[in-house]
């Protein structure tokens, strides 16, 4: 019963929004357009609620999965195949339309790949579970329907006053359709086992997002669009790459059973998940805007406000960032995990230095994006239970803190007619409220005691005990970076003459109060909610992953911290300044002021001057372009040093398996004579051996069906010269390559099968 | 369990309580022994007791309601971190917290719109950039010497964390310097006679709010104070009571010393020095506990 | 216990002079007389200052200059004309443009003869002037009170 339920109520969420998405294609008048995205964004947010409602209770025990019909899911996975051609049929004609024939030449190799890989490797590969329903799925299904959808009835208003301020044709419906295809794609990737699946729905939101950021269809906006298609189709090909890899190499297609497979490796075979997992943690930098693939996110801030607060806080940059939560047990004390945590500490700090130096405010937002998805990142890289707990939440709080700050920031630009932070000045006085939510968003974002920072010292917690003391330097002084722009932002914001009489909040549509009311309710109510969500959700799912708990911080402490944001939430929202019982003065101004607003005065001339005052951006400190080229340089420099080291202990491992595989199953096999060994062979498999049993002496027995070494090799020795003696070897070299990928298959999969050979 | 409950609330009243007379005498014998160190008399011990009464008897006015809300909240969130660190709780909270109360001041000066106050203010945000990574590091060295963030836990320490952490308590007492608002680093408001940017953040705020910054900066100072004491606690009580104190003492004295000695740098100075000094003496020292 | 009379913070404010009366002040301040052993400290900000000491003669010019610091200070505060111009324009007085001595704009407390001053009588008139800055406390105190609305909320 529940099974089906399950089914449907993830198939309501991915394919409803698709056909809303299609309809809404069709609609070009706006009232029309409000009486669908309306109900159809609270009918997607009461569906998600129903699906966590039914299934937190039984995910926090375990995963929940969902078996499909095979001639079903057959008939998906062709679905799936459809669809990745539609799209690079789509990217082909965009290219050929404006020149772009690097990102033509990368999309056909992909498709390529993709087509040989779904049509003659994946249907040898077996998938029991299709679909699944984890607690990190639900939460991820939360955050895309109550936040995605709140940004959707936000374009509404916006949408319209964009269509009147900007020069470019009205494409409203096309926009519309795609923002809601965006969430259908998402609620696809939190939901899909099959990584194949899960590669198509990656894929459609390369291509929304691409189609999202040229909206306006000036030249920026599709160079800008361009690049972040181009960025996300290199992490789209690393993708395909690391699926045939993990179909090749341990023959799964499940992402859970690619994790368990993988995390339980024994030392050496993980050296072989190194690359897979690399290429898909690039496949996740791509998504999730990390150094070097920063710029794509960047350029995006060329579209309307609604696609970046969307890409920004709960689609695109988290879907990368959730495969990477995904993937966390693989990573740790090993290769790929520095990898992962690096690149995330790199990227935390180059995009906080580089956020200083912003006075665009949308700028500011956007590095303060990349700088906590590189956190969250680092977070996943460190890979302990503690790490997972912090990265969990940061990735909620940044989702809805961000909406708001991005929901807030175009409203604000609309009303004040400029996103550069000095013209928000007195924005406390003209639009009293929206400064209240933009500072409530900013506290959100980086100070105690709300829930941010909570997670920023679950973090710092969890990285002391992996004692790895550059990711904590990296950490230091990437917060103080952050206590420094986001600071000086708020200050802006805050700064009042006591003038009320302007108000331009008056305008503002009813969607986007909707919205922007929902997203202060979110960013409040999780920082309140959140010992709730920890002990509910949270270290449930962690200690399902790592089988321990994760109460570092104590829950004592948890309603202390709650309390505390909930005062601090309050007196931002609800206090007024009261002058009645107080004298008002003017500014000191060192002689006679004339007005505080203006700050004039009276200069030694008589004359009037205007004292100006510019917030600091240390441009000599760190200055954008040298910062980002240098955090680009660094993260380049990590990929290839670890990418080729990765590569050079894989085939060192490869061809150690071989020479294994091709000794121990001649040994069980008892038949020398069919294979071809020879002198060096063995004796590097009598060494290899013999490391194993020094390293695990008990396990030797069950791995190789003798508890002594040495009975083992004088038994193998003399069967094999026994063998030599008899025949001359005449095997075929291919026999010897077959033999490889399975032996690799049954030692790290299946070690006790091979017993029955004894 | 709960004698230690018993036993936190008890500091914490006493904290509360006994913090800012504590603190009004540092400060006087600060403004005593800088005058002797100038060759003067100087004002008398109490002097800045004096000072804060008169203010707050002053007519309540401002430029901005906002703005002494805002020193309100200053002065409540300072209290409260250093309730934290004196009942013995959190470490790392204490310090969030703290950072979260000068905020509430850069947003007080800012607030006022004074073209002097906002300076002020982005420099006092500069200032907490530039301790920030010291303070944290310090957090992170007394994790990996103390096994947790809670205070109480030295108490039962065999030997004083100054121990495992010599390069970090340096580098601490360096930015130190910064939060009890000294030279080199007074840049964002001065104890002493007027500068360039008038008062700083306080330019604006007078009368009672201006008290409310005073008695802010009491409480600071003994939890400052507190901070370096910390570092001199282990098992015997009476020990790490003499040690602390000393320590106390010969610190403040140089913090004076060196506010005497030194004219105040400009701030890229200060923030090359302060953060070079957190990775050199922070990063260093963590690296050898690490090793270790 | 108030703590008025013994922490007297100062703004000091040169007007129409030859900076004789300046200097004066200006060396009052020095380590040498040490003011600060009565509290007394130079803030340069009306805002934190009890008592507002001009030096120099009223012009039009620095007339409204005057007038808005004064304005700026918060009671209790008093005003000290220090030498023979800020008492009364001394060998500006026939000046043209030249008003008069401070007490032509704002209410003056304490008046301090000499061209130029002294610092020992600029003591004499700060130590005076205390005690009617201690006054004007009291004063305001009792208008605070006969106004009840208004001290309940400041002292909340």
């Amino acid at each position: 019963m529940l099974d089906l339920t399950a089914l449907y109520s993830i198939s309501f969420l991915i394919f409803f929004p698709i056909v809303v998405a299609l309809i809404l294609l069709f609609v070009k008048n706006d009232k029309a357009r409000k009486y669908i995205v309306g109900p159809a964004s609270a009918i997607i947010i009461a569906a998600a609620l129903f699906l966590s409602i039914t299934f937190l209770p039984s995910t926090n025990a375990q995963n929940f999965y969902v078996t499909i019909d095979k001639s079903i899911a057959e008939l998906i996975n062709y679905i799936c195949l459809f669809i990745d051609i539609l799209l690079v049929a789509y990217i082909v004609f965009r290219c050929i339309k404006s020149k772009k024939f690097f990102v033509l030449i990368l999309a056909i190799l992909q498709l390529i790949l993709v087509v040989w890989f779904e049509l003659f490797v994946a249907p040898s590969i077996e998938v029991e579970f299709n679909l699944y329903i984890d607690t990190l799925s639900i939460i991820m299904a939360l955050i895309i329907a109550i936040i995605g959808c709140g940004i959707c009835v936000y374009a509404l208003g916006y949408m319209h006053d964009f269509a009147a301020h900007s020069t470019c044709k009205d494409r409203s419906s096309t926009f519309f359709a795609i923002m809601f295809a965006f969430l259908g794609a998402m609620f696809a990737i939190v939901f899909s086992n099959n990584l194949s699946w899960m590669f198509c729905a990656w894929e459609i939101t390369t291509v929304c997002s691409f189609a999202l950021i040229g909206y306006t269809r000036t030249q920026e906006a599709v160079n800008n669009s361009f690049k972040a298609l181009l960025y996300n189709i290199i992490g789209g090909m690393c993708f395909a790459i690391a699926l045939v890899w993990s179909a090749y190499a341990f023959g799964v297609l499940e992402l859970d059973s690619f994790v368990v497979t993988v995390a339980s490796l024994s030392t050496e075979a993980s050296y072989l998940s190194y690359i897979p997992l690399m290429l898909l943690a690039i496949a996740g930098f791509t998504k999730a805007a990390q150094f070097p693939f920063q710029n794509w996110l960047l350029g995006a801030m060329v579209a309307p406000t609604p696609t970046s607060a969307l890409l920004h806080s709960s689609t695109m940059v988290k879907a990368g960032v959730f495969l990477l939560i995904k993937l966390s047990p693989c990573f740790g004390f090993n290769l790929s995990g520095y990898f992962v945590m690096l690149i995330g500490g790199v990227t935390f700090v180059f995009a906080a230095f580089c956020a200083i130096s912003q006075s665009n405010s949308k700028r500011v937002l956007a590095y303060s994006t990349v700088s906590n998805l590189g956190l969250i990142v680092a977070c996943c890289g460190v890979g302990t239970s503690a790490a997972i707990w912090a990265a969990i939440f940061l990735l909620v709080f940044h989702a809805a803190a961000k909406s708001l700050l991005f929901l807030c920031v175009g409203t604000a630009e609309h009303h004040i007619g400029s996103r550069d932070i000095e013209d928000m000045d007195l924005l406390f006085d003209r639009m009293p409220m929206l400064s209240r939510f933009m500072s409530i968003g900013i506290l959100g974002m980086f100070i105690a005691p709300f829930g941010m920072l909570v997670s920023k010292w679950a973090a710092l917690v969890s990285f002391v005990q992996t004692e790895d003391i550059i990711i904590i330097i990296l950490l230091v002084f990437g917060s103080a970076a952050t206590f420094m722009f986001w600071a000086k932002l708020l200050g802006k914001m805050m700064a009042s003459a006591n003038n009320f009489n302007e108000t331009l909040e008056k305008s503002i549509h009813n969607s986007e109060w909707v919205a922007l009311c929902l997203m202060v309710f979110l960013t409040v109510g999780l920082c309140i909610a959140f010992p709730l969500i920890s002990s509910g959700a949270v270290v449930p799912y962690v200690s399902n992953i790592f089988n321990e708990g994760s109460d570092f911080i104590g829950a004592g402490m948890h309603w202390f911290l709650a309390l505390l944001s909930f005062v601090i939430a309050l007196i931002f929202l609800a206090y007024t300044p009261k002058t009645k019982n107080k004298k008002i003065q003017p500014v000191y101004m060192s002689g006679i002021g004339i007005n505080s607003q203006e700050r004039s005065f009276i200069n030694s001339l008589s004359g009037e001057t205007k004292a100006t005052q510019r917030n600091w951006y240390m441009d000599n400190i760190f200055p954008e372009k040298k910062t980002s080229l240098a955090g680009i340089i660094v993260s380049i420099a990590l990929i290839f040093s670890l990418g080729f080291f990765a590569i050079i202990t894989t085939s060192q491992v490869v061809e150690d398996y071989r020479v294994l595989a091709v000794a121990s199953s001649a040994y069980h096999e008892n038949d020398w004579k069919s294979l071809e060994i020879d002198q060096a062979t063995f004796v590097s498999s009598y060494i290899l051996v013999n490391q194993k049993y020094e390293e695990s002496p008990e396990s030797f027995d069950s791995t190789y069906g003798s508890s002594d070494v040495n009975s083992y090799f004088s038994d193998t020795y003399n069967k094999y010269a026994q063998s030599q003696t008899s025949t001359a070897s005449n095997q075929t070299s291919d026999t010897t390559t077959t033999n490889d990928s399975s032996a690799t298959n049954s030692t790290s999969q299946n070690p006790t099968s091979n017993e029955g050979g004894e | 369990m709960d004698i230690m409950l018993i036993l936190c609330i008890a500091f914490a009243i006493v904290f509360v309580l006994l913090a800012p007379f504590v603190g009004a005498i540092i400060s006087g014998i600060d403004r005593k022994v800088t005058a002797k160190m100038q060759g003067r008399v100087g004002p008398k011990i109490l002097q800045p007791i004096y000072d804060v009464l008169k203010l707050l008897g002053k007519e309540s006015a401002t430029v901005n309601p906002a703005q002494d809300f805002f020193v309100l909240l200053y002065l409540i969130f300072v209290v409260i971190a250093g309730i934290i660190f004196f009942s013995g709780l959190d470490f790392l909270l204490c310090v969030l917290i703290i950072t979260l109360a000068s905020l509430f001041l850069i947003i007080a000066a800012y607030s006022s719109r004074s073209p002097f106050a906002e300076l002020g203010a982005q420099r006092e945000i500069l200032q907490v950039m530039c301790y920030e990574p010291m303070i944290l590091i310090m957090a992170v060295g007394l994790f990996m010497a103390n096994g947790a963030f809670n205070i109480y836990d030295l108490f039962n320490a065999q030997l004083p964390i100054i121990v495992y952490l010599p390069l970090i308590f340096i580098g601490f007492i360096f930015v130190l310097t910064i939060k009890v608002r000294k030279s080199p680093f007074d840049i964002s408001m001065s104890h002493h006679a007027h500068q360039e940017l008038v008062r700083g953040v306080t330019t604006e705020i007078s009368g009672r709010s201006l008290a409310y910054i005073e008695i802010s900066h009491w409480y600071e100072t003994v939890l400052f104070l507190g901070w370096v004491a910390m570092f001199f606690i282990f098992c015997n009580p009476l020990v790490s009571a003499i040690l602390c104190v000393a320590s106390v003492i010969v610190v403040y004295f140089l913090e004076i010393l060196i506010d005497n000695n030194f004219a105040r740098v400009k701030w890229q100075s200060m923030l090359k020095y302060s953060w070079i000094v957190a990775l050199l003496f922070g990063g260093v020292n963590i690296l050898v506990l690490m090793v270790l | 216990m108030s703590g008025t009379k013994k922490s007297p913070w100062i703004i000091h404010y040169d007007g129409s002079s030859c900076n004789g009366c300046d200097i004066e002040v200006l060396a009052a301040l020095t380590p040498l007389y040490d003011a600060e052993r009565f509290g007394v400290i130079n803030t340069g900000n009306p805002k934190h200052a009890d008592i507002f000491v001009v030096t120099g003669a009223i012009n039009e010019q620095n007339k409204n200059v005057v007038k808005q610091i004064y304005d700026q200070m918060l009671e209790p505060k008093i005003v000290v004309a220090c030498g023979a111009c800020a008492c009364g324009g001394g060998v500006y007085r026939e000046c043209y443009n030249v008003s008069g001595g401070v007490d032509q704009v704002i209410p003056v407390d304490a008046y301090v003869s000499g061209c130029a001053i002294k610092p020992e009588s600029l003591f004499d008139a700060i130590v005076a002037g205390v005690e009617i800055l201690e006054q004007k406390r009291q004063a305001l105190k009792k208008s605070n009170k006969a106004k009840p609305n208004i001290s309940t909320k400041d002292k909340a």
